[in-house]
């Protein structure tokens, strides 16, 4: 053993000589190093050969087989098909959906709100000003469940009963305590068909233009007015579609029934809370970020826009902004994390996200492991996600910036 | 050094598989000293703490009655309020030692998540609505709102039923009982329901209980009984003949007043076997032989614990119904102890 270990560290070009080979830092380190894999290893098998173990004797089954078994409970948002003999994997499914319709919906009104806000605190508008500091310092500061609870309980609890709905235009929307409901668009004949057609066709005719107009900007420096030209494009060309197709849309309002309204499209409250809540909360940890991001920019970077003639707005758009927003991106994108997980506190208030629904399928099925283990995947992988087209985005803001 | 490293390595590994190995819950419940009961967060007459601080109802009556057997005093319980959905998780991974929490045996529960012990309440699921609805029967709830209770058996009842009877309806649920109760109250839905025993209990929580009633369907079973882990024997012995014996006093006619004069003068055989003066029934469980005369005099029989916490004479006004005694036409009935 002694001769062999002798042989090896001869081959250690590097090794101080007269050193014993376990005082020899290089052979110290890679012995830690493995004994470090090894009590890691070990710990990771010894939790999951206990759980195992454990489970085997209280007569706990496992493994992933109970998906596919019938749920048999209902849920009360359903944005893709769950039939009434659908399974529990199904159900999680439903709830991965819904989580994601809400951090979606609160990542944009986040995003916008929070923008707004940020841009608002650092106004010369001494009244725009304190109101932004007011929201930034009030909504950071409580709690975001207090928050869910409130839009829930304090606002969405006190709306009429169904019988009494609020009509904001009336015949048409109807809000109450069971939600908001908003009349269903019908296209007829090939209208609907015809504005999907001409959207499409916008998007492309834009993103040509757009290219075209880059070119000749860097060969002869003419500008071209594209924002209004996309905006015309992308009115016009869906609407013709629309009037090509038949001209035929019909909206079909909610309908009084015994108990509720039926029929349009109905927004849950809890949905509505959760939305709110959640986008409004986080808006005042992005209105932080982009304080900070418009502040990271030199004063002289707007001297020097001025200098060469860029109007306030030029100056804004196309030097402090996209240095800015280097410094935004990252932080952004933790609070788009942050929002997404934060959504997981729909269970509160009822709305079926993928915490809710998989509660129920843990409960109803006794499989908490199996589901503790599914929850924590999914939002592992849709923060991953998230993470990898922030990452991609930001890679491009820093090389447009050089 | 490195062996240090080794030994701290295999230290941990060591420490992670002692965790796992359970001894008997009886024994690990009599060298700790005290019981872990896993009750309801508070339901009135089934667990409920007062303004004391102290736990009162059917459900928690029954985790004295099994402290009272162990230990001869009712007083040495612990309890975990649990959620609907926190409760066969919190038996399994051994937090609680029993779970007597208004939960329903049904079979998938007995073979996958544990062992019932007995049925404290005979109950089933039932509706309630505003009296201002007009409505005198579930079969006119078709497209109203429901609110439920999440993770239990109500949620896959109403499915059923609802689907049954073609009639469509919309879901609103949550995972605390509060919330239910609170949009209920304040009309975020048209109905509530729960078991036919809760329905009565949460009516004393909204604002004018009078304004409410419950419809006269009950469209399930649901047998609420004690429930533990399985795989151990011994435990689950201790359990079930706690229950029964609840029940074998009422029959016997031994309840907390009298047994001390019954264990001093009762000829009967069946009143010596079940308060210990003959055989050694107790002492054949891992108990003493006055084990049912603790239970007795510490809470009662069967029929003082139902009147006590949900009776006629409670703000709930149960009727015994099904759960009178068999010999007064009920489903109440404990095997002979002989």
């Amino acid at each position: 053993m002694a001769v062999g270990d002798e042989k090896r560290v001869g081959h250690l070009a590097d090794s101080p000589p007269g050193v014993v080979w376990y005082n020899d830092p290089k052979w110290r380190s890679l012995i830690f190093q493995a004994l470090t894999l090894l009590a890691v290893v070990a710990l990771a098998w010894s939790v999951v050969h206990n759980t195992a173990v454990n489970l085997e004797r209280r007569h706990i089954a496992q493994g992933f087989d109970f998906l596919s078994t019938t749920a048999g409970f209902d849920i009360n948002q359903t944005p893709i098909a769950y039939p009434k003999d659908a399974s529990y994997g199904r159900a999680i499914l439903v709830g991965v959906v819904n989580t994601v319709i809400v951090a979606v919906l609160g990542v944009i009104v986040a995003t916008i709100l929070g923008f707004l806000i940020g841009i608002g605190r650092l106004s010369h508008n001494a009244v725009v000003s304190a109101i932004s500091t007011a929201y930034v310092e009030t909504l950071r500061n409580i709690p975001v469940l207090l928050q869910i609870f409130f839009w829930y309980f304090a606002v969405l609890g006190l709306a009429p009963h169904p019988r009494n709905s609020m009509q904001p235009i009336p015949g048409w929307v109807f809000v109450n305590n069971r939600g908001i409901y908003l009349p269903e668009f019908r296209f007829g004949g090939h209208s609907g068909l015809g504005l999907l057609v001409g959207l499409i066709v916008a998007l492309v005719a834009i993103w040509l233009i757009d290219r075209w107009a880059r070119r000749r900007q860097r060969e002869t420096g003419l500008q071209f007015p594209l924002g209004r030209t996309a905006l015309g494009l992308i009115v016009a060309l869906p609407f013709l579609g629309f009037a090509l197709g038949g001209f035929d849309l019909t909206l079909i309002p909610a309908k009084k029934s015994t108990f509720n309204l039926t029929g349009g499209i109905e927004l849950i409250p809890s949905l509505i809370a959760l939305t709110l809540a959640l986008s409004t909360y986080t808006a005042s940890f992005i209105a932080e970020v982009v304080r900070a991001g418009i502040l990271a920019v030199a004063h002289g970077q707007t001297e020097a826009a001025r200098s060469l003639g860029l109007t306030n707005g030029q100056t804004l758009r196309l030097v402090v902004v996209p240095q800015a927003m280097r410094v935004i991106v990252p932080p952004l994108t933790n609070q788009y994390l942050n929002l997404t997980k934060n959504s997981s506190l729909a269970v509160a208030i009822g709305y079926p996200d993928l915490v809710s629904t998989g509660g129920i399928v843990l409960n109803q099925s006794g499989q908490a492991i199996e589901v503790i283990a599914i929850w924590m995947a999914i939002y592992l992988g849709t923060s991953v996600l998230t993470s990898l087209v922030m990452n991609a985005y930001n890679r491009r803001m820093a090389i447009v910036e050089r | 050094m490195t062996n240090k490293l080794m030994a701290a390595t295999f230290g941990v590994a060591l420490a992670a598989s002692a965790t796992g190995a359970l001894a008997g819950t009886l024994d690990d419940v009599k060298a700790k000293g005290f019981l872990q009961c896993g009750v309801n967060t508070g339901l009135a007459g089934f667990s409920i703490s007062d303004s004391k601080g102290e736990w009162k109802g059917l459900d928690s009556d029954f985790c004295r009655a099994v402290a009272a057997a162990i230990f001869g005093d009712p007083s040495k319980v612990k309890y975990t309020p649990l959620s609907a959905k926190e409760r066969f998780t919190a038996l399994q991974s051994g937090e609680i030692d029993l779970l007597s929490r208004n939960t329903t045996w049904t079979m998938s529960r007995d073979t996958k998540m544990g062992k019932f012990a007995g049925v404290m309440y005979y109950d089933g699921q039932g509706f309630m609505v505003r009296k201002s609805l007009g409505i005198t029967s579930a079969k006119q709830l078709n497209g109203a709102t429901v609110c439920t209770q999440t993770g239990t058996t109500t949620e896959l009842n109403l499915a059923d039923w609802f689907r049954a009877n073609k009639l469509e309806y919309k879901l609103v649920s949550f995972e605390k009982d509060v919330e239910v109760v609170k949009t209920y109250d304040t009309g975020g839905c048209d109905v509530l329901t729960t078991d036919a025993s809760g329905l009565y209990a949460e009516r004393l929580k909204l604002v004018n209980p009078d304004e409410h009633m419950v419809l006269p369907e009950v469209i399930s079973k649901e047998p609420l009984g004690p429930m533990v882990r399985s795989g151990d024997d011994a435990w689950f012995n201790v359990v079930k003949w706690t229950y029964f014996a609840l029940v074998q006093a009422e029959e016997l006619g031994v309840d907390s007043k009298n047994v001390d004069e019954m264990l001093a003068k009762s000829d009967n055989p069946e009143v010596k076997r079940l308060l210990g003066k003959d055989g050694s029934f107790g002492a054949d469980i891992g108990l003493t032989n006055a084990w049912a005369f603790n239970i007795v005099k510490a809470v009662g029989n069967y029929g003082e614990v139902f009147e006590r916490n949900v009776g006629v004479n409670t703000p709930l006004k149960i009727s015994r119904g099904l759960n009178a005694l068999w010999t007064k036409g009920g489903l109440q009935y404990a095997p002979p102890i002989r």
